[in-house]
């Protein structure tokens, strides 16, 4: 019998050598005549453990890492003998930061092997497809509504109501767009999900087509993603081979098919009609709502635009009933988020829980605080676009509202530490900048605006009338909240003020740094 | 991720075989991208004979094919180096030091990003994330993705960019 070996696949797993692992494997196997069996599967989301490497054994999957080449051998003798080894860690089930997650939307994620739709039905896929189809559209819509489920990608829409608006607009002719632009730093869901369990999102996708009718989708993905293209192009494939895409999804009477666009390096198409746009082959210049795109989307045509998290939490609403969904949570925000731990943080990763647990359990008892050891000073949650938050606001509970009660965002779940040594006010600027490089140019407030941002923090530190340039910055920052058509100059106030409000010593003369020395 | 592997051969341009390309692609819905996509493949850019001919082919005009290259970050003028270094500038690759990074990076090969070495081997560039957030600092090097960089990793990197 051979030994199997679980190896991700995952990029964030990639980049840090677990090719080189699979392969020392695979040759220190042929070495000692031993059969190994290597299955590549996505990342369990424990990055600092990565690369992880889980072998089966008759107690279930049993965790190894962070590995390098150098231990294969080791391993291979403490696997072959079951001696201890110092980088075991037990059944992967059983790991704590594991063991504490709500794995809902990513409970295949890492356990299986991404290309099979067979593992994937093995796991409980396409329950909710079968189910959808069983019920039909409106019965699977009122299902979504009531699950509460909210847009994942940062706007917290509910997703039902969308798609009741998609369903309920005239068309021949609707789309299915899964908005997998995921540009926002320090998240990594979308492509997780993309890599490790492609065919949740195209299940999803799917019982979306059929709840509103439409017949054709497509997965914008960022070209920044290179692997995640290439497993969703080859997963889409299989799906089609495998009746899951094509005529008659699902035993329903229903075609759909669906279609892998790539974008070109722009960070505003991760906005829904600017995505659209993109789509339809023009520069990725934000459209003016109304129309709403679940009345007028791609082509003019009535089109549900979903983040991918959104679409690949409906399976298991669909499958388990919305209450399952729903019996998580806080308030108004339903289920389970997929959080991201990112940037300076010790155990870097995803995880998956239901709303409600305070950013400081996040930060300090999830995320073991920063990697360099040194006290976490700020911390940006929800991307570029998100308010950084001190220390003294780390009560807040991980929810749509209690987030916007002090001036922030969760956004799609990114949370980004930062340590003693962050200067505010470079950050203020990078997010000024960043927006300049990356607006549309449609809206004044956020073309000029931004431009304008930079300039004027820059001559915080080099006038005296600081006070002045002050005052300035947060009159832009109110007529860029108020006067932008989308939320890239609407939202770029938010890291800004924060950083002003909650870091007011950076704004001093001095750069901090030097102010240290 | 020790692929130094060259990128493919890039064909010189010749309008024959970018007139293929478009009429492969120009029966799908929103053809554009994808076009421009499969033109970059081939010649390494977007070489500025292509536009006309590719609003030729798809019936608009040279402004709006000129307005999509202009507005996408990844479209070139010019083909890039043998080699493309990019390096993310992202906040979370910030929080772990990435600035410091790209100055050493633009110190020791005297090139600012987005410029290529005078040799033509290696071009660097900034990305504004690689979803590799939880092992920043991160880059993208000819496809292949590298994490929890420093230095000495990186300029193991670039020196293993065949010339």
């Amino acid at each position: 019998m051979s030994l199997r070996l679980f190896i991700p696949c995952d990029s964030g797993a990639l980049a840090v050598g677990a090719d080189e692992i699979a392969a020392a494997f695979a040759a220190a196997g042929n070495s000692r005549n031993l059969a190994l069996e290597i299955v590549r599967t996505g990342s369990r989301g424990l990055y600092w453990l990565e690369p992880l490497v889980e072998v089966a054994t008759a107690q279930g999957r049993v965790a190894f890492g962070p590995v390098v080449p150098e231990d294969v051998d080791s391993l291979l003798d403490a696997i072959t003998k079951q001696t201890p080894h110092r980088l075991a860690l037990g059944p992967a089930e059983n790991i704590p930061w594991l063991k504490r997650q709500t794995r809902l939307t990513f409970a295949r994620c890492g356990v299986i092997d991404p290309k099979s739709l067979d593992d994937y039905r093995a796991y409980g896929g396409l329950k909710g497809l079968a189910r959808a189809a069983s019920v039909g559209g409106k019965a699977v819509i009122e299902e979504v509504v009531s699950s509460g489920l909210r847009g994942r990608g940062g706007a917290g829409f509910p997703t039902g109501i969308k798609w009741r608006t998609a369903a309920d607009a005239n068309g021949a002719q609707k789309y299915i767009v899964c908005n997998a632009d995921e540009g926002d730093s320090g998240t990594f869901a979308d492509r997780m999900i993309m890599e490790g369990d492609p065919f949740l999102l195209i299940e999803g996708m799917a019982i979306a087509a059929l709840a509103v009718g439409a017949t054709k989708g497509f997965v914008y993905i960022r070209s920044e993603y290179p692997h995640a293209i290439a497993t969703m192009t080859k997963a889409i494939q299989t799906a089609r081979a495998g009746g899951l895409l094509g005529k008659a999804i699902g035993g329903s009477q229903h075609s759909f098919e669906l279609e892998v666009r790539i974008g070109a390096g722009s960070y505003v198409c991760g906005e829904e009609t600017s995505l659209l746009e993109s789509l339809e082959g023009r520069r990725g210049i934000v459209r003016a709502k109304p129309p709403l795109p679940a009345h007028q989307g791609l082509f003019g045509k009535p089109t549900v635009v979903n983040n991918v998290l959104s679409f690949a939490a409906v399976p298991f609403i669909l499958a388990e009933g919305a209450k399952a969904y729903a019996d998580f949570g806080m308030g108004r925000s339903r289920g389970t988020m997929p959080i991201q731990l990112a940037g300076n943080v010790r155990f870097g990763g995803l995880f998956e829980t239901a709303f409600g647990l305070t950013l400081g359990e996040i930060v300090d008892d999830i995320g073991g605080g920063t990697r360099t050891g040194r006290p976490v000073r700020a911390v940006q949650v929800g991307g570029p676009l998100g308010a950084y938050f001190p220390r003294a606001l780390f009560d807040t509970p991980f929810d749509y509202e209690a987030f916007a009660a002090r001036d922030g965002l969760i956004g799609h779940g990114g949370v980004v530490l930062f340590d003693d040594r962050v200067d505010m006010l470079k950050q203020a600027r990078f997010a000024f900048e960043f927006c300049a490089l990356e607006s549309c140019g449609k809206c004044t407030p956020c073309r000029i605006g931004s431009t304008r941002g930079v300039e004027t923090v820059d001559l915080i530190r080099t006038t005296d009338d600081r006070a002045s340039r002050i005052a300035l910055i947060k009159d832009l920052c109110n007529t860029m909240k108020f006067g932008s058509l989308c939320a890239l100059g609407g939202f770029v106030p938010y890291p800004v003020m924060s950083a002003l409000t909650h870091f007011p010593e950076d704004f001093d003369a001095t750069p901090r740094q030097q102010a240290a020395e | 991720m020790r692929d130094t592997s060259t990128s493919p051969a890039l064909e010189t341009w010749d309008a024959a075989r970018a007139t293929e390309l478009i009429a492969g692609l120009k029966g799908q819905d929103g053809p554009l991208l994808p076009i421009l996509h499969a033109i970059q493949q081939a010649f390494g850019c977007i070489p500025e004979p292509a536009e006309p001919l590719i609003a030729a082919e798809l019936n608009i005009t040279r402004a709006e094919v000129h307005g999509v290259v202009t507005f996408y970050h990844d479209f070139r003028r010019e083909p890039a180096g043998r080699h493309v270094l990019k390096v993310c500038r992202a906040e979370a690759c910030q929080s772990m030091g990435s600035d410091a990074l790209v100055s050493h990076l633009e110190r020791s090969l005297g090139l600012s990003c987005g410029e290529t070495t005078a040799d033509g081997r290696i071009t660097i560039e900034a990305v504004y994330c690689l979803g590799l957030c939880a092992v920043a600092p991160s880059a993208m090097f000819d496809g292949t993705v590298h994490g929890r960089l420093n230095e000495q990793r990186l300029d193991t990197l670039v020196a293993e960019a065949k010339p």
